[in-house]
């Protein structure tokens, strides 16, 4: 079974690789950002995968942090990076 | 092979098929909203399958209730930042896609 979680937590980083083309090419910020965004959601599923592969429980916390911090970005991104300035006095 | 294992082995393969899916959405679709589409099925039933795969071989209830957090957690960030996400670009005048 061990293998199976080990390969599998590579085929997701291989679909990372090939999300990156879409950090490249754009075209708006919240196309980079929703390609971070499936990263992070990628990184939580591997991360599971090898603490189940390698029996390192303690792993199962940094996808934990990873999640929780997954919100917390793109939350931050839209809010501060990408917000309409002009819109604000309409309110939300 | 156990019968536990073998449905392990299911519920990871058809995880990755969505994680897969997902992937392509994001590279082959043609707008933001669109992408937003692919990624939130991804983040939703991709990981939640993964995260069922792996409660079947988890070694103790609270290893469950870590895994099944997580994914509550990914869950609750994946919808809320669709929905901002979505708003934003249509604000800013981001017209949905149209064949």
């Amino acid at each position: 079974m061990d293998i199976l979680y080990s390969g599998m937590a590579l085929f997701l980083l291989l679909t990372l690789v090939a999300g990156l083309w879409r950090v490249l090419r754009g075209p708006t910020p919240a196309d980079r950002m929703l390609a971070a965004q499936l990263f992070g959601t990628t990184a939580v599923a591997s991360l599971l995968l090898l603490a189940q592969a390698a029996g390192r429980p303690y792993l199962r916390d940094v996808a934990l942090v990873f999640a929780l911090l997954a919100a917390v970005t793109a939350v931050a991104f839209v809010r501060r990076a990408w917000t309409v300035w002009e819109d604000d006095d309409a309110g939300d | 092979m156990q019968v536990t294992e073998f449905l392990t082995l299911l519920l990871l393969l058809a995880g990755a098929g969505f994680f897969l899916a997902g992937t392509v959405g994001l590279l082959r679709f043609p707008d933001v909203y669109t992408r937003l589409h692919a990624i939130t099925k991804a983040d939703n039933v991709g990981l939640g399958l993964v995260v069922a795969g792996l409660l079947l071989q988890a070694e103790s209830l609270a290893a469950m209730g870590k895994l099944l957090l997580i994914w509550l957690l990914v869950l609750l960030a994946s919808a809320s930042v669709a929905h901002v996400v979505a708003r934003t670009a249509l604000r800013k005048g981001i017209r949905p896609w149209k064949r």
